[in-house]
């Protein structure tokens, strides 16, 4: 209870002189990336200087030498496989987990609970190596390498199967929400336990489901680390990892960074501003138990 | 329905993650597997002496970055969440501000920094320093001289801290998300007791709300020491300068660099691995004891 009014008064100044530090990074990205670098870099004001010109050539410029379409087409191709994917198999093991009762449930979801846990970083030279010895057929789209490593298939597989920990501990702390007999009558009508998963259980997780695959969409399309170690050739890397390669050729230009760096940042931004309840439940979901 | 699913996680993060313990005891260099010797702790030896500088440089800068999040990211998302708790005047609005930078990958924000804000040209930085022209700019990311030194060689470089302050402002809008949806479940009748009892705002946070968080402060806590060990992408994307190497920069060297070295790589992963470790089991101990019954 924010008992005196001198207090709300310092709580509202607090928050607005926050919030604005907060926003000017997003701000001088917008306004930079629509002005021309010859203009702001010799005003003493920076991009803080009132604009003569404003332009697109940036974002044209950005878009032409980052190869953007490109990256897009990559991106979408991950994306899109690795989150229908992720909900797909964690759903499935939550429904185990969760609506049945058998004696590894527990061993299980921790085993799942802390594989997410881990720093990505930690089981890298293995990995990559392992990836390295996996032959992928040839007619396999994206795998010029003939391996897993520097293909499109081995990344969803890694972002599948490090991205279930997370969402298996949320569905099944979801499901175990569901009245049980819901099953019971199901079992007792003679639904085969795939009817019982994809009839009855999967649709009353959709809230759950609808939030993961928000965040899971965030979160994928902003992988850096995987794609930057296990794809690394240039051309077939998604739009964030993509960035790697723009470091040395754009630092000389920070306008054309800024426009870069938002060309890459509007789905997000999109999502955001459409789903921002989804992902703020998805993230509480994940933190309070069920 | 439990078998693919569990085979592809565990064949893909649990035998990496032991054979990573394996590996740290071998000479690899990756090729061939008749290559492969077995040498003991030699791996770890040399990090202690010949690779001394790099390790004891990257623990402190991972350290770093845990204290950073920790004592000014933490506190900040939680005093925020807090206010907003309180449902004043544009709450949604602020809610928004502050959580929109946990939607960007770092890498971008490192972008997003580098150009808006460090730009020795026409940063913001420079531009309120007036260090705009030639000569007399600051370069933020550049400079690895230490801006807080512990022993001789060791201490906290300019350029690390200038990345440590990006991933502070992406971190306090998690915590406030976090401890927000905490303070909504926290029971309205235990504060009015304390404000009976005439404790102050302070005091009743202090004693009653913030125990009763313990759940969410676990979790807290959890994410931000394994956020503080993961970090990697930010320092990449901007060109790792020097004075800015962390573990994760050293496990990877090898893979990304010209030289390939799995056992000296696995044995600095194995170190990644043993910090977590006590954390992760922390976590999953408060997180499963009840359901064990």
């Amino acid at each position: 209870m924010i008992s005196s009014r001198r207090n709300q008064i310092i709580a509202q100044v607090f928050l607005f002189a926050m919030a604005v530090l907060w926003m000017l990074p997003i701000l001088g990205m917008i306004i930079s990336s629509f002005r021309p670098y010859a203009e702001t870099s010799t005003d003493p004001n920076g991009f803080f200087s009132w604009p003569d010109t404003l332009t697109l050539d940036n974002f044209r410029n950005a878009w032409a030498r980052g190869n953007m379409p490109r990256h897009w087409f990559v991106t979408f191709l991950v994306v899109i496989p690795a989150v229908i994917l992720v909900l797909f198999f964690s759903s499935m093991v939550a429904f185990a987990v969760s609506r049945y009762s058998w004696k590894f449930n527990i061993a299980l979801l921790m085993l799942f609970t802390a594989g997410n846990l881990l720093p990505p970083q930690s089981i890298i030279q293995p990995l990559f190596q392992i990836y390295n010895r996996i032959p992928i057929p040839e007619f396999a789209p994206y795998s010029n390498s003939g391996e897993l490593r520097g293909s499109l298939i081995g990344l969803i597989l890694i972002h599948v199967a490090f991205q279930s920990g997370f969402c298996t501990f949320v569905l099944s702390n979801y499901m175990k929400t569901l009245p049980k007999e819901l099953n019971e009558a199901a079992m007792v009508d003679g639904a085969s336990l795939w009817r019982q998963y994809w009839q009855i259980v999967m649709p009353l997780t959709r809230p759950a489901l609808g939030a993961l695959a928000t965040l899971e969409f965030a979160w994928i399309y902003n992988d850096y680390f995987w794609a930057v170690v296990l794809v690394q050739k240039g051309n077939d890397l998604p739009i964030t990892s993509s960035l790697r390669n723009l470091s040395g050729e754009f630092f000389t230009d920070d306008n054309l960074v800024a426009a870069g760096s938002l060309i890459v940042v509007i789905p997000t931004i999109l999502i955001y501003l459409a789903l921002r309840r989804q992902f703020i439940s998805g993230l509480s979901v994940g933190a309070s138990k069920g | 329905m439990v078998g693919v699913p569990t085979f592809l996680h565990v064949s893909l993060i649990w035998v990496p993650a032991i054979c990573t313990f394996l590996l740290s005891f071998t000479n690899w260099n990756g090729f061939r597997f008749d290559n492969m010797e077995f040498v003991g702790l030699r791996n770890y030896k040399q990090l202690f002496t010949v690779f001394e500088k790099d390790l004891y440089e990257a623990l402190l800068n991972n350290a770093w970055v845990l204290i950073f999040l920790f004592v000014v990211a933490t506190p900040l998302g939680i005093l925020v969440a807090y206010i907003l708790d309180k449902n004043l005047r544009g709450t949604a609005v602020y809610q928004s501000v502050f959580y929109f930078p946990v939607v960007l990958s770092l890498a971008v924000v490192g972008f997003i920094w580098k150009s808006v804000i460090y730009s020795p040209r026409q940063g913001v930085l420079n531009v309120l320093l007036n260090r705009t022209e030639e000569g007399n700019q600051i370069s933020w990311l550049g400079d690895s001289d230490q801006v807080i030194t512990l022993v001789s060689d060791y201490g906290l470089s300019k350029n690390f801290l200038a990345i440590i302050a990006p991933m502070i402002w992406r971190h306090v809008g998690y915590i406030m998300v976090l401890y927000l949806a905490g303070l909504k479940a926290v029971d309205p009748s235990l504060r009015e007791a304390a404000a009976i009892d005439g404790s102050n705002e302070w005091q009743s946070f202090k004693n009653v709300v913030f125990p009763s968080l313990k759940p969410v402060n676990i979790v807290i806590l959890v994410i931000t020491v394994i956020e503080a060990l993961r970090v990697f992408d930010i320092i990449d994307v901007l060109n790792n300068p020097i004075g800015t190497d962390v573990l994760s920069i050293l496990v990877t060297e090898s893979i990304l660099g010209e030289s390939s070295n799995v056992g000296r790589g696995s044995a600095y992963g194995v170190m990644l691995l043993m910090l977590c470790f006590g954390f992760v089991v922390w976590y999953l101990r408060s997180t499963f004891r009840e359901d064990d019954a």
